[in-house]
């Protein structure tokens, strides 16, 4: 089943990935090349297997853990301004995005 | 003091020289520089800071000149740039975190830090560790020291060829899919992925979850026990970090004491030291596609193996070519997730013009990312969409359950370790493949089970063969082992390199 110019760009629009009209070509060849990769995944009968997300879990007890809910750095401006010395845009402790609400 | 990496061309030969101060850290540190310097042509480093190197090399001689050094201490290092560094830019080899700084080391880092290694600098890679020939950096592809015009392999291309190079004793190094034993293998060094859990994952740049283990690569299995015994541990900070290892805390010590363990049992047969371990030699791995110049490296080492007391077994990994369709839905699923944390917003590229917010992240994250990464986000996003959830993604998971069953059926029962080839071919032209960006994908085959599994494997040089251009390149012969097997895995690999020297073979010097 190939995917359709339509489908392709509404994959790219859910990937929020702005893709010209070439480009959404070009992804679309690429995908479907990719799709007749995965597509012999159907061919298996998988039928009471259980999937899998964790590579261990088969094997042994896997529970992921969970930090309690505290606070564990002393806060302070000067840790703050370091952690957000990589945005694109910011001031006063705050990132900075494109007006949202007029 | 030119070349100290090739009179000590090991890591007991190195601290023996720092330790008895026939040679400086810092000597030693400026030696590397200058023949990061001189190898510039390879584009092995991303960046490099001198300052930072010589003030931690400083660092490393106070220690060894007041006898408080350890075994690591002034050993030039190296990172594959998916390790976030302070001080160092971690870029992950992509346009979108060209200028970014973290503001903390990964645990990699802090543990080979805290163990008196000096980093070098950074590593290229392929774009957030998504391909196998370091052609996909947006800083250019990094060339095999054996042969210019072919690729180191990837992603951790450059952590290869910089050991291959000498240009630095060892490096750090991802693995998702292959990415360490794959390029180990084409540039003829020794790399190990340890088990899923073993090393910490904090602080190294996320491409798929479930599957991503950190490893070191260096010219020995002896110096992977060292570098390996610090990286690894428990950690909290990674909510899949392993606490015990069958039954033992997952703590620097475990690795050594396996290897230890391991090498004096092999010590009480001098003639037959590997009398009793079976080989599982799993017949889908010498199919269709393998060359025959790899095949014949592989027989080789596999002989030399029987000649040390091993017994070969034949085995089946029945759903070893399935291994591909799992792990490219699996992995480009996981990557669409963690990768959509570049919004534009926090940290990263952002689009110089666009209309709103979600046309801003839209256009940071098209000019951000290159094509391979773009490609696998795509797809990742396709098979987690609603309606094909199910028919893509659970399909491929409830697959990767079939796969580690398969090697549990073959570790438990039939075998100790597994082994066959890393590659199908020896190194390729950069250029291969040029026009059809998923058939270096097929080549992974040997490689994606194990990371679907989470089990430990390593490369370790077993031949030569014969590149595009006729110039000689490496072949790595892969190990595979079960569990929180590493120790002992080394141990097997240690008994191999003590009666070849495919693994003390320098590029250029063939």
């Amino acid at each position: 089943m190939a995917l359709t110019d339509q489908e392709v760009a509404r994959i790219a629009r859910l990937a929020r990935l702005h893709l010209n009209p070439e480009q959404l070509t070009q992804a679309q060849t690429d995908l479907n090349k990719i799709l007749g990769i995965i597509e012999t995944l159907q061919s298996v009968d998988t039928q009471g297997v259980e999937p899998l997300a964790h590579p261990l879990a088969s094997v042994s007890d896997v529970h992921l853990r969970l930090r309690d809910d505290v606070v564990t750095e002393i806060s302070s401006t000067e840790r703050r301004d370091a952690l957000m010395a990589n945005a694109p845009g910011a001031s006063k402790g705050l990132f900075l995005v494109p007006k949202v609400l007029e | 003091m030119s070349n100290a990496l090739q009179r000590y061309p090991n890591i007991a030969a190195l601290h023996q020289a720092l330790s008895s101060r026939q040679l400086s850290a810092t000597e030693l540190a400026q030696d590397c520089l200058r023949k990061i310097e001189l190898h510039a042509g390879l584009n092995a480093f991303v960046h490099i800071d001198a300052d930072l190197t010589l003030a931690q090399a400083r660092e490393a001689d106070n220690l060894l000149a007041t006898g408080r050094g350890s075994l690591l201490t002034g050993l030039p290092i190296a990172h594959k740039d998916v390790f976030v560094t302070q001080g160092w830019r971690s870029t992950a080899g992509s346009n979108m975190l060209k200028q970014y700084t973290s503001p903390f080391d990964a645990t990699v880092v802090h543990n080979l830090r805290a163990a008196g290694c000096v980093t070098l600098g950074k590593l290229n890679c392929d774009e957030f560790a998504m391909g196998s020939g370091n052609k996909h950096s947006a800083f250019g592809p990094t060339h095999n020291p054996w042969d210019t015009s072919a690729v180191p392999g990837g992603s951790s291309g450059a952590s290869a060829a910089a050991v291959a190079a000498k240009l630095v004793i060892a490096a750090t190094g991802t693995d998702t899919g292959g990415s360490v034993r794959q390029p180990a293998a084409l540039c003829g060094v020794t790399g190990i992925k340890p088990t899923y859990g073993a090393v910490s994952r904090y602080g190294m740049i996320a491409y798929g979850s479930s599957l991503d283990q950190a490893g070191p690569l260096a010219s020995s299995a002896l110096d992977l026990v060292d570098l390996l015994d610090v990286m690894s541990g428990f950690d909290n900070k990674d909510s899949t970090s392993a606490e015990h290892c069958k039954g033992v805390p997952n703590a620097p010590g475990r690795i050594r004491d396996e290897f230890n363990e391991a090498d004096k049992s092999f010590h009480s047969n001098a003639t037959q030291p590997l009398k009793g371990l079976r080989i599982g030699v799993p017949r889908e791995f010498f199919g269709e596609g393998l060359s025959s110049e790899v095949a014949q490296a592989i027989e080789e080492a596999l002989k030399q193996f029987e000649k040390l007391g091993a017994k070969r077994v034949d085995i089946s990994l029945p759903r070893t070519a399935l291994s591909i369709p799992a792990y490219y839905v699996i992995a480009p699923a996981e990557a669409s997730s963690n990768l959509s944390r570049y919004d534009g917003v926090r940290y990263g590229h952002r689009s110089a013009s666009y209309s709103d917010l979600e046309d801003m992240s839209a256009r940071s994250r098209a000019e951000g990312f290159g094509s391979e990464v773009k490609r696998r986000i795509l797809i990742g996003t396709y098979v987690l969409s609603h309606g094909y959830y199910d028919a893509y993604y659970l399909q491929a998971q409830r697959l990767r359950r079939m796969i580690v069953d398969d090697f549990q059926a073959a570790l438990t029962q039939h075998c100790d370790v597994i082994m066959g080839p890393v590659t199908p071919t020896v190194a390729q032209p950069i250029d291969h493949n040029q026009n059809d960006p998923t058939a270096d994908w097929l080549a992974d085959i040997y490689t994606l089970g194990l990371n679907l599994a989470g089990l430990p494997g390593m490369s370790i040089p077993c031949g030569f063969g014969t590149g595009a251009s006729g110039k000689p390149l490496p072949i790595g012969l892969q190990v595979i082992g079960n569990y929180f097997d590493e120790g002992r895995l080394l141990a097997v690999a240690h008994q191999f390199q003590q009666v070849t020297d495919w693994h003390q073979r320098v590029a250029g010097q063939a």
